[in-house]
């Protein structure tokens, strides 16, 4: 159907896309085994000796520590919050649906450095009242709020490919609330959750625009990465944590494709992503 | 449209909940209002400390010893600033830091803020050691109430890569003058400032001696006619910019790449270009003098560990620390019994004939250099002179140096 | 089967059964439980922040200590609107903006319609977990290995010098350019792909069968039908570009929107109210942008 011209033109412009997105992370992975402390190039290959001092580092792993905590935290509240307000927006027809839909987008929507700075102006004003202050918890509270949207698209998308007679047909059998919820609704949605828990997991993980404005003396990963990128002596030991971070999220992802079961499923959830980075990033 | 005018409605009618209710800041200018806390070796110490930092303030060196001396408490987590400004940003952060390394254009601004503690300076031993001119300067004593402890001073010195820039500068000029003796800048493209609204005092200490007309007399002083001079020399030395820098390895790394050849540079900069030897540098006390900065350990009003902190502050006053940081940093102690606790240190790590060189550029307990450097201090409208309150104030610095950059 | 004659009793009226009854016959007390906990997250937590921000920005700051007075002034948008360097800086943002959208949709064009309409089920998914994975290393390094590479003497250096050409881009916009590119792009390649998938092919041989040849079809069928995906993607590049502050700050000494809404707020300088007032700029920027992307049918794109 293309011309013979425009088929070499797409190939061609694939394969450069393609080396554009991999060629970076190439660069990271040579710097992981380079003995050089500082990063100017050429680097002087080959040693392991940073993967164990990285190992050893202890600033290092109480940040990972905290990133898995507040991710799963973030991603915990999110769920539950997500998935009822997409309920919500589901069953009713009720004034400010739109609105509704609306407000749980505005965190991503929005250019993250302002979703950071109300929210750090807001913890700074709440300090004096409630106790909250930077760290852990404002961070927890951070990603929950711009988490709740990813998963409120994919439980409201899922949801809509869901025949309502599923309920009814429950209910005309007997079953009550919580059965039906946990007979018929949840094993649908399912996927759907496991999908969203594991985006909205990663984009805590991975969060540093927002995450940097709540903190205070916190460290999660990409906050160590931060302080550290900034310290010559510490480079080689951020490139090796990157390199280790990457393939080990090479599972979360491989599981997502699986689950969607399809390449469409995975452009689907993966376009949720963008729109999720789209704000804080 | 609907549900975009609904949103609008809803952040409104928060605008004006938010605006009744908002906490109202201090703006009290009113200090001593506590008292003055007493450092006691008998305290029970606290798990943690939290410090703000000048990087390589704090090393494994000077940490890893008062960690061991606490008995495996008062555990040092410290976060490096870049600025004074964020050095003052982090202390607003209330109950998360307990002490901050404060160079005098963040402390008189802490000291009017309530952000930091009065301390009574004779509960600590090494105080009375302090160089003189540094034992109630007006930088962190405010009506005979002390609020804080000296740690380290420095300039702010002219470095410069040995193979490039020939024959060695004795002037700031190849960094602010697009020509040079009737040519263009050679090294125009390759030169750096320090990314801070401070900066803009350099520029008034280059015009102080080359456009006296001006009657500049402090660069931190400034009329808005003088403020208006140097931020023109500065528009003017921008294309001579590679980047400025507030990231202190931004300048090792630029230096190494050969993207950066000359500028005003902190002593660690040099000192750790020197270690990896990757490109020669030296540095120069240009003619028309330096800035600079002397640091005080300042602890928060709202610390969490407030007694680890004074047991840190007692302890940065010993003259191993002293002499240890100034040695990394290439900063100059303030306890004058550190000297020679210094030197030794030096002919230990650069050999005896480089060590001995090396010592007097430090100019240790030497009040007379000290007074020499135009230490960062806070801009305010009043002059503290005859010119009485028509000074710029460090607000109208910050939109000026905007300015700069973004044009 | 014989009939039973024994009544059967009423089901027992468990909790469960009752309580789901009640909420079956009052709808709204089950909107509230449902809608209620996260639209109360939603506006204490972020529509509270956001009015707060706002209105901050109508407040001033003390010159010495730099703490937010609540004494109301519209000092702040009126620096923003007489000093001529803000202008600057937001056209500068939105240039780049501009520039690095219009680089990802030439570089996603490619590799999009070859996935989505040249490529086996097999190499489908492997393109597309190829275009996935980038976003899962982290960002900072991602920024970091870029500074690497465009540093003096680094591999871009190096590869241009084979031609006798040092462009010396270190520290320039055009280094946060190529950056900010590679950083979005696989963002903006989903929704591209996923818009040509949904061309349907009797479209593309509808076409051919009434004579036109590739570029004509290409032109006048495709195109507009993949247009709205083209849209939605952009919005992804424009937006993250405008408020990128970590990438400008790390390159260049660039001075754009983000970093200098972050230097008042958080960082170098010190002017909490100024930054809120700036963050007013790419809110409505954004705010445009969304209005138009709509109009032109993104949204149902995404």
């Amino acid at each position: 159907m293309e011309g013979r011209l425009a088929r070499i033109f797409i190939r061609l412009g694939s394969v450069i896309t393609l080396a554009f997105l991999y060629v970076p992370l190439f660069v990271v992975a040579i710097y992981a085994f380079s003995k050089s402390r500082s990063g100017s190039w050429p680097p002087q290959l080959f040693t392991l000796h940073w993967f164990s001092v990285a190992w050893q580092d202890p600033t290092l792993r109480g940040a990972i520590g905290t990133s898995i905590v507040a991710a799963v935290c973030a991603t915990s509240i999110a769920l539950v919050l997500g998935t009822l307000a997409s309920f919500a927006v589901h069953k009713f027809r009720f004034f400010g649906r739109d609105t509704v839909s609306f407000i749980l987008v505005l965190p991503i929507a929005l250019p993250g450095i302002v979703t950071a700075l109300a929210l750090s102006s807001a913890v700074q004003q709440a300090s004096g009242s409630t106790g909250l202050t930077f760290g852990l918890v404002a961070i927890i509270l951070g990603h929950a709020t711009f988490c709740v949207v990813v998963v409120f698209n994919n439980v409201v998308a899922r949801l809509r490919r869901t025949p309502g007679s599923w309920v009814e047909a429950s209910m005309d059998l007997g079953g009550d609330g919580p059965m039906t919820f946990r007979r018929v609704t949840l094993p649908n949605l399912r996927t759907a959750l496991i999908a969203a828990a594991l985006l909205a997991f990663g984009l805590s993980f991975d969060e540093i625009v927002v995450t940097k404005y709540l903190a205070g003396s916190t460290l999660t990963l990409p906050l160590w990465i931060y302080n550290n990128i900034s310290k010559p002596f510490q480079r080689p030991i951020v490139n090796v944590v990157s390199l280790v971070v990457l393939l080990v999220s090479l599972i979360p992802v491989y599981i997502a494709q699986r689950l969607t079961g399809s390449a469409q499923g995975l452009a689907a959830e993966s376009t949720e992503r963008a729109i999720d980075e789209a704000g804080p990033g | 449209m609907r549900r975009f005018v609904g949103v609008i409605a809803v952040i409104a009618a928060l605008s004006l909940v938010g605006a009744a209710c908002s906490k109202s800041s201090s703006t009290s200018t009113g200090t001593g209002a506590a008292q003055p806390l007493k450092y006691d070796p008998n305290a029970a110490l606290e798990d943690n400390l939290n410090l703000v930092i000048w990087p390589l303030y704090a090393e494994k060196d000077v940490v890893k010893p008062f960690e061991a001396a606490m008995g495996g408490k008062c555990i040092v987590k410290t976060k490096d600033a870049n600025t004074s400004d964020e050095m003052v940003n982090f202390m607003k952060q209330p109950g998360v830091w307990d002490g901050v390394s404060a160079s005098g254009d963040a402390t008189l601004r802490l000291i009017a803020s309530n952000l930091v503690s009065p301390v009574d300076v004779t509960s600590f031993k090494g105080y009375s050691n302090v160089m003189p001119s540094l034992q109630a300067p007006a930088h962190n004593t405010v009506d005979g109430v002390h609020y804080g402890v000296p740690y380290e001073w420095g300039p702010n010195i002219l470095m410069y890569n040995t193979s490039v820039v020939k024959p060695a500068p004795t002037s700031w000029d190849i960094t602010f003058e697009p020509q040079i003796n009737g040519a263009a800048n050679p090294y125009a493209g390759k030169i750096t400032g320090y990314d801070s609204a401070i900066y803009i005092a350099d520029a008034a200490m280059y015009l102080k001696t080359h456009n006296p007309d001006l009657g500049i007399t402090d660069p931190y002083e400034l009329t808005s006619d003088q403020l208006d001079a140097a931020v023109n020399l500065l528009k003017g030395q921008k294309p001579l910019i590679s980047k400025y820098w507030n990231v202190w390895s931004d300048e090792v790394d630029a230096f190494e790449s050969g993207d950066m050849v000359a500028g005003t540079a902190w002593p660690a900069n040099q000192n750790v270009l020197e270690s990896d030897a990757k490109v020669q540098v030296a540095s120069v006390t240009p003619t028309e003098g330096v800035t600079g900065w002397a640091d005080t350990w300042m602890m928060s009003s709202s610390a969490p560990d407030p007694n680890c902190m004074l047991a840190w502050m007692n302890y940065t006053l010993t003259d191993q620390v002293q002499a240890d940081t100034a040695y990394t940093f290439g900063a100059t102690p303030s306890v004058t019994t550190a000297c020679d606790t210094l030197k030794r240190k030096l002919i230990a790590g650069y050999g005896a004939a480089v060590g001995a060189a090396a010592y007097p550029l430090y100019h240790c307990a030497d009040d007379s250099y000290l007074a020499k450097i135009y230490l960062w201090k806070t801009p305010v409208s009043n002059c503290g002179d005859s010119r009485g309150n028509t000074c710029t104030d460090y607000t109208t610095w910050q939109q000026d140096w905007t300015d700069v950059k973004g044009s | 089967m014989a009939a039973s004659t024994a009544t059967v009793p009423p089901p027992k009226r468990s909790l469960g059964l009752r309580s789901s009854a009640f909420l079956f016959r009052h709808p709204r007390v089950r909107l509230t439980f449902t809608l209620g906990p996260t639209l109360a997250w939603m506006i204490v937590i972020y529509l509270f922040s956001l009015a707060v921000l706002l209105v901050s920005s109508l407040w001033s700051v003390n010159p010495l200590t730099s703490q937010i007075e609540h004494v109301w002034t519209l000092s702040n948008y009126q620096t923003i609107l007489h000093n001529a360097v803000y202008r600057t800086i937001t056209i500068r943002t939105v240039m780049l903006a501009v520039a690095v959208t219009i680089t990802d949709l030439l570089l996603a064009f490619p590799l999009s319609y070859y996935a989505a309409r040249m490529a086996s089920d097999r190499v489908r998914n492997a393109l597309l977990f190829a275009v996935v994975m980038p976003l899962w290393a982290n960002y900072l390094v991602k920024v970091f290995a870029w500074k690497t590479m465009v540093a003096g003497n680094g591999p871009v250096d190096a590869f241009f010098g084979l031609f006798g050409w040092h462009p010396d881009i270190a520290t320039s916009l055009i280094a946060v350019w190529i950056t900010l590119s590679y950083l979005w792009l696989p963002y903006v390649i989903l929704p591209i792909f996923a818009a040509f998938e949904r061309v349907p092919s009797s479209y593309l041989e509808a076409s051919g069968d009434l004579g036109a040849r590739s570029g004509r079809t290409f032109r006048k069928i495709v195109l507009p039908l993949v247009f709205p995906g083209l849209i939605a993607a952009s919005i992804f590049s424009f937006s993250l570009t405008l408020g990128d502050y970590i990438t400008v700050e790390l390159i260049s000494k660039s001075i754009l929107l983000g970093n200098t809404i972050d230097a008042y707020a958080g960082g170098t300088a010190n002017d909490q109210p100024l930054a809120a007032a700036l963050a007013t700029i790419p809110i409505a920027i954004m705010a445009v942008y969304l209005l138009i992307a709509r109009a032109l049918g993104a949204f149902e794109a995404l």
